[in-house]
């Protein structure tokens, strides 16, 4: 059933040392090398195009957090790994939409990837938070935070650019606002 | 002012701007102060998480700019599994299909019904087939276990049975075709139980008739036929008689003529009233005089007390028709009723000597 997928694939180890130095092209290439095969698995059970990016991306951010946590090993093949976590998914994306016939058109060999899914849930939970706390927060304080947090921008550049008239006030205000995203975070069910 | 000096401390510490001694300062603090220490964490875990939401929201970004590049609907028609043309069609049109289906199995079934042609399939004739069967498997076993057993003399019963009457005194014998077709030997057997070996005369299959004629040595003469047979065609309604070997003992039944056309239509059959069994097959018909009208020879599964009797001008003309070369002299029938005065009582006393159970081995 399953029909031959033509692209170039790049070698697994070439993604593995591209992610870890963090070459753009690397993501790029193997983002396009195995989205068909996520698209052909999605869209054959039951699933829109929107759904397999979904699917496909969430994938993807789990190899690369685990190709950048060092713990991916280069025996297991990437393919493998990306099919088996998409597989994984989006079951259990259609048991909670009731829509699971209870069996799955397959199209690749996959292992068992439960362990990988339950963390990236879990974590997904905690970045969900965060969101809808940076939400609430509000301005100016959600770009302050995300400007020192995320971005490492200095407090002196900050100050600047939101015209406080000294360093200390900004100090002060980024503290509170520090106080209160902590607040909101954990008030969060 | 202190937690927020608290902080900023706690900043410093983590990004490493401290200077030696300040570093073991703290460190030292930390060690002493287990609160100062679980702010420390809970800080250092809390700004991670946010640097990590960071990470991921332009990870997505990245993600999203490159998918935007890929021609998604060009790449699904790809991979798209296309049953064939004809699953596609059941998948989407299978509701109607069915609906179609059932309505067009309705009508032609409703058709069929209405128009009678189903009762063909209910038309069996009276004669133990299943029987037949049944005891051809039997005789098989039997076969088998005198090859394994040896040489051993059995008795075999008959494998099927009919009803016959005699047509002229010197041993002709009427019966229905299909009592004795396929038959190794028949044999007949009268009310005393006498049994006499007998030989398939002539056949008419086509109109169910088979004339046998007794074959025994012992056999010497019926004595004087006390019925007639009756050429011309009986009326509807007409009150008629049936005496036939269903099972070892006789049995009597009465009805009427109820329509002057068999199955379908078909003009070489009574269609009777009279209930009848699978072994009365072959039997004769009366008519309230004695005359023998016709011969038992099927009923109609579906519907109680419709039974069909050939027409008596048929088995006359199958008489005319038995080859001379088979006879020493054409069948002299009888033509003096003898029960036409008598009771219902009487007439079978008298005829009962002239009806047999037809055994075929």
């Amino acid at each position: 059933m399953s029909k031959e997928l033509k692209s170039t694939t790049p070698t697994d180890s070439e993604i593995v040392f591209g992610i870890l130095n963090n070459s753009e092209s690397a993501i790029k290439r193997l983002y396009v090398a195995y989205f068909p095969m996520v698209l052909q698995l999605i869209i054959n059970n039951n699933g829109t195009q929107d759904d397999a990016k979904d699917i496909y991306q969430e994938a993807i951010i789990v190899l690369y957090n685990k190709i950048k946590k060092g713990d991916f090993e280069l025996n297991s093949k990437l393919k493998t790994f990306i099919y088996s976590v998409c597989r994984r998914l989006w079951l259990k994306r259609l048991s909670q939409m009731n829509r699971y016939g209870g069996d799955l058109h397959d199209f690749q060999d996959y292992s068992p990837v439960e362990d990988e899914v339950e963390q990236q849930a879990e974590r997904d939970i905690q970045f969900t938070k965060m969101q809808s706390a940076l939400q609430l927060l509000g301005e100016p304080c959600k770009t302050i935070i995300e400007d020192f947090y995320i971005n490492n921008r200095s407090m002196q550049e900050i100050c600047e650019s939101f015209g406080y008239t000294n360093a200390d006030n900004a100090k002060t205000q980024k503290y509170k606002c520090l106080q209160r995203l902590k607040k909101l975070f954990f008030q969060q069910k | 002012m202190r937690e927020e000096q608290l902080l900023e401390v706690i900043e410093r510490y983590l990004n490493g701007e401290m200077n030696a001694g300040e570093r073991s300062e703290f460190e030292q603090l930390r060690k002493e102060n287990a609160d100062i220490d679980s702010r420390v964490i809970e800080h250092q875990q809390f700004t991670g998480l946010l640097k990590q939401y960071g990470e991921r929201v332009i990870l997505e970004k990245r993600l999203n700019a490159i998918h935007q590049e890929i021609d998604v609907h060009a790449l699904s028609e790809e991979v798209m599994v296309h049953p064939s043309w004809i699953i596609q069609l059941w998948r989407n049109h299978h509701s109607k299909i069915s609906v179609a289906a059932s309505i067009a199995i309705f009508a032609v079934l409703g058709t069929l019904f209405f128009t009678g042609y189903l009762n063909n399939s209910s038309y069996t004739e009276l004669g133990l087939k299943v029987d037949r069967l049944d005891q051809s498997n039997q005789k098989l076993t039997k076969t088998i276990s005198a090859l394994s057993s040896g040489p051993k003399k059995s008795v075999t019963p008959d494998k099927y049975r009919g009803t016959g009457f005699a047509i002229t005194s010197n041993g002709l014998i009427a019966t229905a075709y299909h009592v004795i077709s396929g038959a190794d030997s028949v044999y007949v057997q009268d009310a005393s139980g006498r049994s006499f070996k007998a030989k398939v005369l002539y056949t008419e299959p086509q109109n169910d008739i088979a004339i046998l004629k007794i074959a025994d040595t012992t056999f010497k003469n019926f004595g004087a036929i006390p019925y007639t047979f009756k050429k011309s065609e009986s009326d509807l309604a007409e009150n008629v008689f049936t005496y036939g070997y269903p099972q070892n003992s006789p049995v009597y039944g009465d009805g009427r003529v109820t329509s002057s056309n068999g199955l379908n239509g078909d003009s070489i059959d009574y269609e009777i009233s009279v209930p009848i069994n699978p072994g009365n097959s072959g039997g004769p018909l009366f008519d309230n005089k004695g005359n023998v009208i016709g011969i038992v020879k099927a009923k109609q599964t579906r519907l109680e007390g419709v039974n069909f009797a050939l027409k008596s001008s048929y088995l006359l003309d199958a008489i005319e028709n038995i080859p001379s070369d088979s006879l020493n002299k054409k069948p002299v029938l009888n033509t003096k009723n003898a029960l036409a005065n008598l009771t219902r009582v009487q007439q079978i006393k008298k005829l009962q000597n002239y009806v047999f159970i037809v055994k075929v081995y």
